[in-house]
């Protein structure tokens, strides 16, 4: 790349910075961040999963509490934006992207309302729990013709919503036409039907995946696939399909016992050997979204380039979410989510010296800095 | 020395567990002499192009140009380093899901050895992450634990303030017990032909050998209150804690800790999943460590097991902690909580030769372990490992086209092959779990 000397602008404050090094603040594209504070036994603190099977019109970014302890344990080391999305029923609601710094969801928001969140529907053989028997199950083939339902109720709602967004279209050229009425939902929805926003598909096996793909094909809607546990399986289909992969299995155990030990450590070379686009994420509620780079620097350890592992946590998350014009790298006319550091921003050892977000120095004060100022020298 | 493992939480526990090294198998293993490495002994500071020598499964020599048998298997590791084996203080492994006793409140006759599986993938998994020792603890439901269930019924306390009350009553039981035995004793001595021995007292055996010194006690707790509620009242009955396990609090009460002797077996910073974790902090290690506690960082848990060395790694950027004292934080520190320190936990002549040796600085991101040995017996090999992959493949495929382990969808019964155990929480779908 091409360098020029520089002279600050009047009233600029300079950094000295020999030593250290730059990077473009990291992005954690699958989180639930700002939506937990504790996940178990504070339900008041969670704002995580609506009631009911379809929320398209649920939207993250009305959950978000700007001022979450998360947020600035997060940011203090080198995260500065993430996809916050809710959980729960097939369609889960729309997913927002935000900075880790505000007062206000405004003030955070990059895209309010990112992606539809869909759970794509399992074969599960587990039909309830019992306290004292464990869990009950059905009949494989009962499972499947469960899961064949559920996924043609979807395939449904979203062909309702195509005629539903037909009508609205013809009612406001032609107000002598009956009036359409309004769906909150299918309104909702309309965007991702027509292939103008992302469908972000949760899915882990191989099977789903291809699900997945085959609902992507027949409906001609735009894909990401969360999780993607199994997805090396099916790259050349991900690819002719231009679905993305967020990889959220770094930490996590292989599902059987003869995969080889490093199966989920692995998969992100795999896929970046295929040429799928990916990017790894933590797939954590809040408090270990911090653990982002150490995930791609695990990845790294078994087969992935280091420059593709700080990548995957920069720029190819930016380009899955579609805001890579603004983020994911440093380069003239982007917005200066900038961190500095003592070393390599993936390794464990490495300090966080300054953290920018819009253009904006943050303190490097958290929950977690203030009590130890509060205990360090405790007698 | 036994060890006995108090288990304070939402309820409290308490039990015995013999420290139980992950293998512990006698079989002979051959001489060993690793060439030309970087070795981090987590006691004598770090030694570059050194040479190990291993003989009958110890470590015989470390130094320069060493010379082995004609016999003994040699390793080049030029360019790699090697560290003790791992020691994981606080871990669920092996136990297929047997972690707690839901009984009595007080169930010191329990043991945790009685329910091992020796063929839990995890041990595999572990070693290939590169810890060869573990603490295998009971769960947090119950208050207290024992060696013997014959009666069962539910379980104990909902709050601190009975907890406390129970392990107090426990304890005072056990010291009441203790005394008719004493009595009982004092009266056979005198050739008393009244005497009558007590009854047996399996859940109170265990109490006394703590009121006696004989066993050590883990003591399970989050808050700071009640880890020094506890030591408080050990202080009452006279017997010392010798480990706080998860104390992700401890560093409130750091000098309390380090003033008893008492260690602290923590998380170094996994935080914030329920609102007992909520104040735990990564600089935990670091406080503790300034005051003077024998800490280490565990796992608690198969999956995190495999990166210990980068929990370790943490333990320096958040308050700073010095390399060597971090790594003992993984292998030294909690084999003195577990009496094993003279065998194994750090590299020096006439010590367990339990090594792993790894590609790059354990503490780097980039590290991952080509070797694990226990012993002197090599039990992860990752170039092994990789080689025979497509062979386990094979074998996997055969076995699938078996009649016994046709489909159940095709009118099979349940394959005889291993199954799926899924994990990622977001797909739970098949009863899999999260932590």
């Amino acid at each position: 790349m091409k360098t020029a000397l520089l002279n600050a602008p009047g009233g600029a404050e300079t950094i000295d910075a020999r030593g250290l090094s730059v990077y473009p603040g990291m992005i954690d594209a699958g989180t639930n961040m700002a939506l937990v504070e504790i996940g178990l036994g504070v339900p008041g603190s969670v704002d995580l999963a609506e009631n009911g099977d379809f929320n398209a019109n649920a939207k993250a970014i009305i959950g978000i509490n700007p001022h979450s302890t998360h947020i600035n344990v997060t940011r203090v080391n080198g995260i500065t934006t993430v996809l916050s999305m809710p959980e729960g029923g097939a369609i889960t609601g729309q997913a927002t992207i935000i900075n880790l710094n505000g007062s206000t969801q405004s003030e955070m928001a990059v895209v309010p309302t990112f992606g539809l969140v869909l759970n794509f529907p399992r074969i599960s053989t587990v039909s309830g729990f019992n306290p004292f028997s464990g869990p009950q199950t059905i009949e494989f083939s009962e499972a499947v013709k469960l899961r064949d339902k559920r996924l043609e109720d979807l395939r449904k709602l979203f062909k309702d919503t195509e005629n539903y967004a037909h009508v609205k279209e013809a009612y406001a050229k032609d107000k002598s036409l009956p009036s359409p009425k309004t769906d909150l939902k299918m309104d909702a929805m309309i965007p991702y039907v027509r292939g103008e926003k992302p469908v972000i598909f949760t899915a882990e096996r191989e099977r789903d995946i291809r699900g997945v793909i085959n609902f992507v094909k027949d409906l001609k809607i735009k894909a990401i696939i969360m999780g993607g546990q199994e997805a090396w399986k099916q790259v050349n289909e991900l690819k002719q399909n231009n679905i993305s992969v967020i990889y959220t299995n770094v930490y996590n155990l292989p599902v059987r016992d003869d995969d080889p030990y490093d199966s989920l450590f692995e998969t992100p070379a795999k896929l970046q050997k295929a040429g799928v686009k990916f990017a790894i994420s933590t797939g954590d509620q809040g408090p270990q979204v911090r653990e982002l780079p150490y995930q791609a620097g695990l990845a790294s350890a078994y087969g992935l380039p280091k420059e593709e592992a700080l990548k995957a946590v920069t720029l190819y998350p930016a380009q899955i979410l579609g805001i890579a014009d603004r983020f994911g790298s440093i380069e003239t006319g982007k917005i200066a989510n900038v961190v500095i550091t003592d070393g390599d921003i993936l390794e464990p050892r490495t300090n966080i010296k300054y953290v920018f977000i819009n253009g904006r120095m943050l303190p490097l004060t958290s929950r977690h800095t203030n009590l130890y100022e509060q205990f360090k020298d405790r007698k | 020395m036994k060890k006995i493992t108090v288990l304070l939480f939402i309820s409290l526990f308490l039990l015995t567990t013999s420290n139980i090294a992950v293998f512990t198998q006698t079989r002979k293993a051959n001489d060993v002499l690793i060439r030309n490495a970087t070795v981090l002994t987590a006691a004598r500071g770090t030694l570059e192009s050194t040479d190990i020598l291993i003989q009958n499964g110890k470590i015989a020599r470390i130094g320069k140009n060493l010379k082995a048998s004609a016999n003994a298997q040699t390793i080049d590791a030029t360019g790699k380093f090697i560290t003790p084996g791992i020691v994981d203080c606080h871990s669920h492994s092996m136990m297929d899901g047997s972690v707690n006793e839901f009984s009595y409140s007080v169930t010191s006759m329990v043991r945790t050895r009685d329910i091992l599986n020796p063929k839990d993938i995890a041990i595999y998994r572990a070693l290939a992450g590169g810890v060869t020792a573990a603490n295998l603890l009971h769960g947090s439901a119950n208050a207290v634990g024992g060696q013997n269930t014959t009666v069962k019924f539910k379980y104990g306390h909902p709050i601190r303030m009975g907890v406390m009350e129970t392990i107090r009553d426990a304890f005072m039981r056990a010291r009441d017990y203790r005394q008719s035995w004493i009595e009982y004793e004092a009266k056979v001595a005198k050739k008393d032909k009244t005497a009558v021995a007590p009854r047996r007292n399996l859940e109170l055996e265990p109490l006394v050998e703590v009121l006696e010194g004989k066993r050590l006690v883990h003591a399970h707790g989050y808050r700071s209150d009640e880890h020094l509620n506890l030591l408080l009242l050990a202080d009452e009955f006279g017997f010392r804690v010798a480990t706080l396990q998860h104390a992700l609090e401890a560093y409130k009460i750091a000098p309390e800790i380090a003033k008893r002797g008492t260690g602290a077996s923590i998380f170094v910073d996994n935080w914030g999943y329920k609102l007992e974790a909520f104040d735990s902090i990564p600089y935990n290690a670091y406080i503790l460590w300034k005051n003077g506690v024998n800490v280490s960082i565990n796992s608690d848990s198969d999956e995190r097991m495999r990166r210990l060395n980068l929990d370790a790694a943490k333990a320096m950027k958040y308050g700073g902690v010095p390399e060597e004292e971090a790594l003992k934080m993984i292998t030294l520190n909690p084999a003195k909580q577990l009496g094993i320190d003279k065998r194994t936990g750090s590299i020096e002549e006439e010590k367990d030769a339990d090594l792993v040796i790894w590609n790059a600085h354990p503490f780097s991101v980039y590290a991952h372990p080509e070797m694990t040995m226990i012993e002197g017996e090599i039990l992860f090999d990752r170039a092994r490992d990789i080689t025979n992959r497509a062979a386990l493949a094979r074998e996997r495929e055969t076995l699938e086209k078996m009649e016994v382990n046709r489909a159940p969808a095709s009118g099979g019964t349940a394959p005889a092959i291993p199954r799926e155990k899924r994990e990622a929480h977001r797909d739970d779908a098949d009863g899999g779990h999260k932590r």
